[in-house]
């Protein structure tokens, strides 16, 4: 049972929330996109083995969406930030490559 | 100490009140507790607690719980307990016993009550931070407890602290993420016992602590040699705890066979509680120290470079005779003994920390995989964290070289069986891994999890594999690594787990308020998602069928009522909320005058059908959305999420008002009449209230709001109200409709009614891969506007001829009810080669309407819309059903009763 | 080899003692050490990638290949799963190379001369409401026509062939029928990877253990070779067959596939006398659970919530499978929970599988199996090799293909793989 830092809440257990995984993947303008490009939208979803932007929503609590930082692989988890912020430097991006905590 | 009387396998013996039926049973000269598991081989008690591999029973009083080992059972009066080979059974009498959580939340958690935990927590203490302190044993202390020792007075005041919690058989068995503790407590004082009434026996803790302290003590590892597991040979602390401290008096004589000064300190123990100790035999080349020099002290022989090779048995099985081996020589001799007391040496419990993924590092001078991590949220103590108590030079060292016939017999894991000879064939097959190992000779896997016969495993295997290599002399215990341990750190009853999630209590139940009523009409219910709801209203000697042609002819052609309240509905306001539902919908809902109803239907993005409902226009900048009953959370997540993520400018604020409003559902010709006896202040007339239209009114001046909205298709009012009046208003309805025959009616019948009008239920007729042309819906679908999923439309497989498509379906026998889900194949449709039939489609909805006379279906035709007057066939079994393809409107087409 | 433990007769309760296992030959496979090239590289060793292998080398005639696998053999989702084999799936195409798979298996001890404790004991698949009841039905049907053998039982007759369930209408969730795959059922899965791995090795496949592939040599889009740190080992064919780490793979070979990777826990108690001969599944109540040969009850439900490679999952998804399991069968509310431990599974949108070619020449996938990979080891095997050796999908494989997220040609099997197992 991890807990999430809900923004406006603090920090709650994760079934609290639901997961919408990849954060920052902005709605296209459907028309402007080949079938191909669109699909891409729909289906590819970040999934890496380390540090991840992602999205959460408190739904038991506030109902409120953010986004934060999660390693994949220890459960750490970084900075949240809200929707529409400028995201926050990865935690393990300081010099390190594809760095695994 | 209160003596008690208890049965084991159905003799009787005496014990202590408390004391642990291990001790009990050896002190009554019982070495040979069971038989192993497939060897067969008599097996006696090895250790002191959960690390027991061999003395595993049944409860027979008590809860009956199985596969405990006798080491940790306190004793109680009239306990009955039997022996098991390793295989438990379940009773079959119900579980009376209650089960319960907690969830904590604290400071400091100290894993631990020995002295290294008491210390933790007294530094903890003096820090300010409140403490939880837990021990899986009755009482603290730890080794102190074994041999007998009080607490200095330092450490119990600890234990009174006024921001202690210290709580004793509380056994941690999994450590999570950010410093997640769950615990089992053991809260009677042993599974023997019938709690007290209103007492779990089991209580579950959940803690969330800023630190935890892991201090969980060390198990003692045996040898291996060749017949390494008869009763009589013990782990030599266990050995000693038992004779010195629980009285067992039935060893004369003792050999120690030792890898450490541990083996010292039991040999003296030993010595000092009359058991005549005729050797200790070390492996290293030398020792000292107090324990060595206190051996010396009292005149018992110590013989080093040697170890045990083998033991022979008495005609029980039990030991009778030590084989000693020079290391160096090879030489061998005998000594006559009755208890063969073995300090492999110490192997601190790493587990809880390998949940969480901490490799323990593996330490030479301790001879042991050690845990020296320390953070601020997490750290180790005593043991763990290798403080050995300081006197000591431990030998890496796991027994003496086998040759085949001794390595048969020569156990490692006594309650898999599983010997050096399995491992040494395991690495002769070519694996090295130790999860290959463990997996190949299952060592490791039994109820104790390998507590005694991890560390064998490694040392053995790093001594197989050092061989092998050439120019090696043997691998190190920190090329393998430990074994992997996983959560639970002991067995734990599925029960405890389950704790009060049990019965109606598994998942909530979900009513209206009129709920109360419908169980006093006698309705049958059934569960949607959580909700129960009236199924239909038998009559008494009705059966199901009956009633829902009763029910359905009632709506018809006079009038009756249904409890739609468990519908979703979704208030949502503000001046962009137009805008917002054109986008969410595939119709056009900025177009909807004030006061008026309309049916849209949502896509995701993908272009796939998954809800539908009537939205109410209430004001300018004012909707009321309706959803499926099921899909009601997941519509207004659906919503918030593109508010909130995608649209965070437009001004809209959604809410669920599902349980805010009641909706009760007055249907058919009579309706209106009926309605307007109770509703005075409003023309309810066609062209005062046309259809789709929704009225403000107030009923017993309870404000309510009428809409003209038909999932039947008959003349419809639903009438919204209030959660808590919902009753009453119900009741007025009753109290006017006896005039009318008013009938109530259920799920199935408005399954049916609205299946006769060709409306779609989602999930029903649709199954996660309709857009909406395939439900026959190209009219729903804007082409002036954008909105969700409509570019989906245009991918090929989405647009593609030969897609399923809802039509409607006529049986050819007028009584044949189709069932629901059958499949359909053309007219003559054969098996091909390989037994299969081609399909062209699947029953979704299939009903008797006493409307029609007959039976009548909906379903998902491939082109079915251009396959009208079509003959098909439905298998089912070994008969054929056929029907025709036909349009899904099957009364009422141009509407003329709905509109009235 | 020792008597084993017989399967017992539906509808039995019974107490027998254990019996040995069956003793592992003498030899395994051979632990190679990497060629400067090979006809084909299998990157990943588990269950698929090892039949795979298997099946290159036996069906067409590839023997100058290499399985590489980054840990030891064996050691991810194949060894980890509930070991649930059927194959009554809701569409033809799934229904198709599931039963494919089955087919396989009821040979496959006899083909690899290797004990497998392959037990057809029948899968059990629950239905609690009304609708479930429905949908259910249609699965039925589907595969009555699909010629897969499956039954509709009712409550008194799931009743009677498992004594122990509880189908009392007073529980929360009551059982209102069920389907059933007689020729569904276990196998020891362990022991089906070594099996494959023996006969392949046996057929002169390399199996190289402890190698990662950290990339891939591909030059005018067509794949080359693979990069170690062992060094570069060249390939005219690569699959990539390593459930939870397709998307890394992918990534490094330069495209991405619809994937998340979710931890997926299971657990067994320790032996008990056999009282469960039948696999049983639940959706609503959430819970699968079959007894193995030795006793252990073995059990699993659904994935943890979010993505993670951790190979460990929350605590609280035990606990609700564990209450759901006592709701169904009382009789387990002291048998005990011994051990969790969890995988790494991959998702793809619509729970179905990826299998077939990729945008890079001669570099092909299979992937997306989700909670449901074990008992497609043999037909994903099968059909992977079809499709290296031909350069071109089988029949069976064919609606799997990558593209079909392109196309809108999803297969959702969802609803049909009910607790999605």
């Amino acid at each position: 049972m991890i807990q999430i830092p809900c923004p406006h809440c603090g920090l709650r257990n994760e079934t609290e929330f639901h997961y919408g995984a990849e954060a920052g993947v902005a709605y296209p303008d459907p028309n402007a996109l080949t079938d191909s490009e669109w699909t891409k939208y729909l289906y590819i979803r970040a999934n890496p083995k380390g540090w991840l932007a992602e999205r959460w929503v408190h739904f038991a609590g506030c109902g409120r969406w953010f986004n934060l930082w999660r390693n994949t692989i220890t459960h750490d988890i970084g900075p949240a930030y809200l929707p529409f912020t400028t995201q926050p430097k990865s935690p393990g991006n300081f010099g390190q490559e594809g760095s695994e905590a | 100490m209160r003596e008690v009387r208890f049965s084991f396998d159905d003799i009787i013996y005496r014990g202590h009140q408390g004391e642990p039926m291990a001790a009990a049973l050896l002190r009554s000269g019982l070495l040979s507790i069971t038989n192993s598991t497939y060897h067969g081989r008599p097996r006696g008690v090895v250790g002191l607690g959960v690390e027991e591999p061999n003395a595993l029973i049944q409860m027979v009083t008590g809860a009956q719980e199985s596969m405990l080992p006798a080491t940790m059972i306190e004793l109680v009066d009239a306990l009955a307990a039997r022996s098991l080979t390793g295989i438990g059974s379940l009773p079959e009498s119900p579980d009376e016993a209650r089960y319960d959580k907690t969830n904590r939340y604290v400071d400091t958690l100290v894993i631990g009550a020995g002295v290294a935990g008491l210390q933790a927590a007294d530094e903890q203490l003096r820090a300010g931070r409140e403490v939880l302190l837990i021990d899986d044993k009755p009482g603290p202390g730890g080794h102190l407890r074994d041999v007998a020792l009080d607490l200095p007075s330092a450490l119990r005041d600890v234990l009174t602290h006024k921001n202690i919690t210290y709580r004793s058989r509380c056994t941690a068995v999994g450590l999570y993420d950010q410093n997640y503790v769950v615990a089992i407590e053991r809260r009677i004082d042993n599974p023997g016992n019938s709690a007290p009434p209103g007492w779990s026996r089991i209580r579950v803790w959940h803690i969330r602590a800023d630190r935890v302290v892991l201090a969980p003590g060390a198990f003692q590892r045996p040898l291996i040699f060749a017949n390494n597991d008869r009763p009589g040979i013990m782990l030599s602390h266990a050995a000693a705890t038992y004779v010195a401290v629980h009285g067992v008096r039935i060893f004369s004589r003792a050999v120690v066979a030792t890898v450490d000064n541990q083996g010292y300190r039991d040999a003296v123990r030993l010595h000092h509680a009359g058991v005549q100790v005729q050797g200790i035999y070390d492996a290293r080349p030398r020792a000292g120290g107090p324990s060595v020099k206190a051996a010396r002290a009292a005149g018992i022989p110590i013989r080093f470079r040697s170890t045990v090779l083998d033991t022979a048995s008495n005609a029980e099985g039990a030991c009778r005779s030590i084989t000693i081996q020079d290391l160096d020589t090879k030489e061998t001799f005998q000594k006559d003994a009755d208890l063969l007391a073995v300090s492999g040496g110490w192997t601190p419990i790493v587990d809880l920390a390998t949940h969480i993924g901490i490799k323990p590092q593996w330490s030479e001078k301790h001879a042991a995989f050690l845990v020296s991590h320390s953070t601020d949220r997490l750290c180790s103590a005593g043991m763990l964290a290798g403080d050995f108590g300081g006197d000591d030079d431990p030998l890496a060292f796991f027994g003496p070289a086998l040759d085949s016939t001794q390595a048969r017999c020569a156990y490692i894991d006594l309650q898999r069986d599983t010997t050096l000879h399995d491992l040494r064939r395991a690495v002769g097959a070519g694996l090295q891994s130790i999860e290959h190992i463990k997996r190949y000779t299952t060592i490791g896997t039994a109820h104790d999890q390998g507590k005694t016969s991890g560390m064998l495993t490694i040392g053995a295997l790093c001594q197989l594999i050092g061989d092998d290599q050439s120019g090696i002399s043997g691998m190190s215990p920190a090329d393998v690594g430990t074994l992997s341990y996983r959560p639970p750190y002991v067995p734990v009853p599925f029960a405890a787990f389950a704790g009060r999630e049990r019965g109606q209590l598994s998942d909530p139940i979900r009513i209206t308020p009129l709920h109360q009523w419908h169980v006093e009409a006698g309705a049958v219910f059934e569960d949607v998602g959580q909700w129960k709801r009236p199924w239909y209203f038998p009559r008494p000697g009705e059966q199901m069928e009956d009633a829902v042609r009763r029910e359905c002819v009632a709506a018809r052609q006079g009038v009756a009522v249904m409890d739609a309240s468990t519908l979703g509905k979704i208030d949502i306001q503000g001046p962009d909320a137009a805008v917002f539902l054109d986008l969410i919908y595939t119709n056009m809902f900025s177009t909807l005058p004030e006061g008026q109803c309309r049916y849209g239907l949502m896509c995701k993005t993908d272009g796939i059908v998954f809800d539908d409902g009537v939205t109410t226009r209430l004001g300018k900048n004012h909707f009321l959305m309706t959803t499926t009953t099921g899909g009601a959370a997941r519509v207004l997540a659906w919503l918030e999420e593109w508010l909130q993520t995608e649209w965070p400018d437009l001004k809209v604020y959604c809410t669920s008002v599902t349980e805010h409003i009641a909706t009760i559902a007055l249907v058919g010709p009579k309706s209106r009449q009926l309605l307007q006896e109770l509703v005075t202040d409003i023309d309810l007339s066609k062209d005062a209230f046309p259809f789709m239209h929704t009225r403000f009114t107030t009923i017993d001046g309870i404000r309510v709001r009428i809409a003209r909205i038909s999932f039947s298709g008959e003349l419809a009012f639903e009438i919204n109200v209030a959660w808590s009046y919902a009753r009453h208003v119900w009741e007025r309805l009753w109290a006017l409709g006896s005039a009318y025959d008013l009938t109530a009616y259920g799920t199935e019948t408005m399954h049916v009614l609205r299946a006769e009008k060709g409306y779609i239920i989602i999930g029903q007729d649709t199954d996660g891969t309709q857009t909406p042309y395939d439900l026959n819906m190209s009219w729903i679908v804007s082409r002036k506007k954008e909105f969700i999923g409509k570019r989906s439309f245009q991918l090929p497989y989405l647009k593609a001829t030969g897609r399923p498509q809802l039509v409607g379906l006529l049986p050819l026998n007028n009584d044949e009810i189709i069932p629901e889900g059958a499949y359909i194949t053309v007219h003559n449709a054969q098996k091909d080669e390989y037994g299969k039939t081609r399909h062209i489609g699947y029953v979704t909805s299939s009903y008797y309407s006493p409307a029609l006379g007959r039976a009548f279906a909906l379903a998902l035709v491939d082109d079915g819309l251009s396959r009208m007057g079509e003959e098909v066939a439905v298998p089912i079994g070994n008969k054929v059903l056929h029907a025709t393809i036909c349009d899904s409107v099957f009364i009422d087409k141009d509407n003329i009763r709905r509109d009235s | 080899m020792t008597n084993t433990q017989e399967t017992l007769a539906p509808g039995t309760i019974g107490r027998r003692r254990a019996a040995t296992l069956p003793e592992q030959p003498p030899q395994l496979w051979k632990s190679a050490k990497p060629k400067k090239a090979y006809d084909a590289i299998i990157v990943g060793g588990g269950g698929h990638g090892l039949a795979t292998a298997y099946y290159l080398a036996k069906n067409h005639g590839l023997t100058n290949i290499a399985v590489l696998e980054k840990g030891w053999l064996a050691g991810g989702n194949i060894a980890r799963n509930t070991t649930i084999i059927r194959s009554n799936y809701l569409w033809d195409e799934s229904a198709a190379i599931y039963e494919h798979s089955l087919k396989l298996w009821e040979t496959l001890e006899e083909d690899l001369g290797y004990e497998m404790f392959f037990s057809q004991r029948g899968v059990l698949t629950l239905a609690h409401s009304v609708s479930d009841v429905r949908s259910k039905r249609r699965n039925f049907y589907a595969n009555a026509l699909n010629g897969i053998d499956s039954e509709w039982l009712t409550s008194t007759e799931v009743k009677k062939l498992v004594p122990i369930i509880n189908i009392s209408p007073d529980v929360r969730y009551p059982v209102l029928g069920a389907t059933y795959q007689p020729r569904g059922g276990i196998a020891k899965h362990d022991w089906v990877a070594w099996g494959y791995a023996k006969a392949a090795s046996d057929l002169g496949v390399d199996i190289i253990q402890g190698t990662e592939v950290t990339g891939f040599d591909i030059r005018n889009n067509r794949v080359q070779g693979v990069f170690t740190p062992r060094g570069a080992i060249a390939a005219d064919k690569v699959g990539l067959v390593a459930a939870g780490h397709s998307s890394l793979l992918a990534n490094l070979a330069g495209f991405s596939i619809p994937i998340q990777s979710r931890p997926l826990q299971a657990l067994v108690s320790p032996l008990l006398e056999q009282v469960l001969n039948t696999v049983v599944m639940s959706g609503a109540v959430h819970v699968y659970v079959s007894q193995s040969h030795k006793g252990e009850l073995v059990m699993g439900a659904g994935t943890d919530a979010f993505n993670s490679y951790a190979q460990r999952g929350g605590f609280h998804v035990i606990e609700h499978q564990l209450a759901a399991a006592v709701e169904l069968f009382p009789i387990f509310s002291r048998a005990q929970v011994l051990r969790t431990w969890a995988g790494i599974v991959d998702i793809a949108p619509d729970a179905s599988p990826i299998i077939g070619l990729t945008p890079v020449e001669s570099l092909y996938i299979n992937t997306g199996w989700g909670t449901g990979g074990f008992k497609a080891t043999p037909g994903s095997g099968w059909v992977m090799a079809y499709t290296m050796a031909h350069n071109t999908p089988h029949e069976l494989n064919k609606p799997f293909a990558l593209d079909r997220f392109v196309t809108g040609h999803l297969i959702d099997e969802h609803g049909a793989a009910g607790v999605a197992h």
